[in-house]
């Protein structure tokens, strides 16, 4: 069966930015097999580890612009200089992995539309609750699948650089 | 030049130019610089965007809860938080001392985020520099060109990093929001099996982390001419030690020393801390600026950190790293180390003293013990302090008869370090700034100036489009010059 990794990041303290970590506590309950679910604050240099020992990579994670209630993008491995001191963005992590692994990486990056950033607020806004059920309403039945079909998420999703992200209607 | 050009009155003549964010540092900082009529600077500010308010957060919270809560603060060093309110919460449940078991639990999780953040920080952000240089192609001078061009450096880092979260997720339970510590204790101890899986690559991480420090200690002796000056100025020093002087990450009492390396206070409880330290507010940032009481603002400021904790403790109890300690100090010739770029130095052998004190508690068989919480007599005010990754972290709350909090004051790592950072960045671009173009090379300097430090300047909000980096110039009339920006994630 095609291994899975299921990385949510976010701060569950800011809102909607956690949203991330919602999808993965959500995936997470339902136990599946093959299916690896972490969560943290933000992309580490160590997430490169389980992605490599995964068929498929998912980075679930908010964002404040782009398709709402979601978007999919195969996402490119990169050179980055603009991440902060403690966080990679998702390419600069997928071009670590691919370098430490040596091989290619199937990776790709599920954006949830988030609305309200607040520092200090533990509740996912009334919409970013509903984009989120849209996400796992895409997400979930690829997941149970048997076998599972990467190609529902190779349809669904564009390069990064190109057309950056598709909607939930493209998706299915 | 770094001590005066923070402190400007008269500005009327004055151009500003402001760089911001700040790269490859945590959260959302900029810097501005304040030229005169012929271009020099005037002026170095280090403006840091983080959002305030989590002590009014807290308030009338249950004190059980805080231990928790506070993780919220910081997606970088959610355990320093954790611990440090839960020792503050120790002494309201009339705990003085915990079980060996529950303190051994602390350390060992506390000595596992020491290790993971100082590997991190070394190998996703210094290693760049040393390997390739300050004027290295940008695409090049970063963690995927350590990996191109050194993998089993890189691979090092990765996995370095990696055991250090697992010792966490051990002992917290989890690797964000972490319950481990509890007022008067800990929730768990280690089991056979979690120790097992930690205690067989634990000799592995020591070798591995006494060559990053090989490695360091000759970039640094090589390149000892230019790194000593840079951004380097004289400072008192503060930390924790422990009762008989020895670094102590976890427990100990306030020790400040001056730049001759006299002590000014010694032996300060933690409750007792306001005795010494006071915090100013300047309208121009977020964060404060704490100083030494009896030394006032002007003068009183100090370091903390790896640098700050090499220079105040007598010895570390651990044998390699305290034959780096005093390999150090010789830089010092019997005084401090004021080299702003020993702190990297210093770091790591705070690196290697953390992996050897993790090899002998993950085979302490306390660890295995069930006797985990201590209950004492309910008192009304805490204070916890331990020396976080990035220097020392106070957090002192108030409690009422309903176990509410009714007051809480943080003094946070990275804001102990503020001044230092301000005069760091003016030492820099009072040396390598034109007064015309923000270049890379100044840009990647001033980096490298704040970077020695090791900030975290905000939490963790890092949603899709939040991290842009514009570097902006304004004329004495507050016109915009010129603008860049670069790269967004």
């Amino acid at each position: 069966m095609t291994s899975v990794v299921l990385i949510g990041v976010g701060n569950p303290a800011r809102g909607d930015d956690g949203l991330g970590p919602a999808l993965a506590e959500r995936v997470e309950d339902l136990c599946l097999p093959g299916v690896t679910v972490e969560s943290d604050y933000q992309l580490e240099p160590e997430h490169a580890v389980p992605m490599g020992s995964h068929d498929v990579v998912i980075i679930a994670d908010a964002a404040v612009s782009g398709p709402a209630p979601f978007g999919i993008s195969l996402i490119e491995a990169r050179p980055d200089t603009s991440f902060s001191t403690h966080g990679l963005d998702p390419g600069a992590l997928l071009a670590l992995a691919q370098l430490i692994h040596k091989r290619p990486i199937e990776a790709y990056l599920l954006t949830v539309r988030g609305i309200e950033l607040e520092p200090f607020s533990e509740k996912l806004s009334d919409e970013a609750r509903r984009n989120l059920d849209e996400a796992l309403a895409f997400l979930v039945p690829f997941l149970c699948a048997e076998p599972r079909r990467v190609g529902v998420l190779r349809r669904a999703a564009r390069p990064a650089r190109a057309a950056c992200l598709v909607s939930s209607e493209d998706g299915r | 030049m770094g001590t005066e050009v923070s402190h400007v009155t008269n500005t009327n003549e004055l151009r500003r130019t402001i760089i911001e964010p700040v790269t490859r540092i945590e959260g959302h900082g900029k810097v501005s610089l304040l030229l005169d009529s012929s271009n020099r600077v005037q002026q170095a500010r280090f403006h840091v965007v983080e959002f305030r308010g989590f002590e009014r957060f807290v308030k009338g919270r249950p004190y059980w809860e805080i231990p928790v809560l506070v993780q919220r603060l910081c997606g970088i060093c959610p355990v320093s938080h954790h611990l440090a309110a839960a020792k503050a919460m120790d002494v309201v449940v009339g705990v003085d001392d915990l079980t060996p078991t529950a303190e051994r639990m602390r350390r060992l999780m506390h000595y596992g985020q020491f290790f993971q953040s100082h590997a991190l920080h070394f190998f996703h952000l210094v290693s760049p520099d040393l390997l390739f240089g300050f004027d290295a192609e940008p695409g090049v001078r970063n963690v995927i060109g350590v990996a191109q061009q050194h993998p089993d450096l890189a691979v090092q880092g990765v996995m370095m990093r990696k055991w250090g979260q697992e010792i966490i997720k051990a002992t917290a339970g989890k690797k964000i929001h972490g319950t481990g510590a509890v007022p008067g204790g800990i929730n768990k101890n280690l089991t056979i099996e979690e120790r097992d899986a930690l205690v067989k690559d634990a000799d592995r991480m020591l070798e591995w982390a006494v060559s990053a420090l090989e490695l360091c200690k000759k970039y640094t002796r090589e390149h000892l001419a230019e790194l000593a000056s840079f951004g380097s100025f004289p400072s008192s020093h503060l930390s924790i030690v422990r009762a008989d002087g020895a670094m102590d990450f976890y427990h100990g009492s306030l020790r400040a020393i001056d730049a001759e390396g006299n002590v000014i206070f010694d032996k300060v409880e933690p409750r007792d801390y306001l005795d010494v330290i006071r915090e100013e507010v300047r309208p121009w940032s977020y964060m404060k600026f704490p100083y030494i009481k009896d030394l006032g603002p002007e003068k009183g400021w100090y370091r903390v950190g790896p640098l700050a904790r090499l220079n105040t403790c007598d010895f570390i109890d651990t044998p390699i790293a305290e034959k780096e300690r005093e390999e150090l100090k010789e830089l010092g010739g019997g005084r401090p180390v004021n080299v702003t770029m020993a702190y990297h130095w210093a770091r790591l052998i705070e690196l290697v003293h953390a992996a050897e004190k993790l090899g002998s508690l993950l085979r302490d068989p306390l660890l295995q013990g069930d006797d985990l919480v201590t209950k004492g007599e309910r008192r009304s005010e805490g204070v916890g302090i331990i020396e976080a990754p990035r220097g020392t972290l106070f957090h002192h709350y108030r409690v009422n008869a309903n176990d509410q909090v009714e007051m809480a004051n943080l003094i946070v790592s990275t804001t102990n370090n503020n001044e230092p950072m301000n005069r760091a960045v003016g030492a820099v671009a009072a040396e390598h700034f034109d007064g015309r173009e923000v270049t890379e090379g100044l840009l990647n300097r001033i980096e490298v100036a704040i970077r020695a430090y090791d900030p975290c300047l905000s939490c963790a909000t890092h949603a899709v489009g939040q991290m842009p980096l514009s570097v902006t110039a304004y004329d004495a009339t507050g016109a915009v010059v010129a603008r860049g920006v670069k790269g967004s994630a």
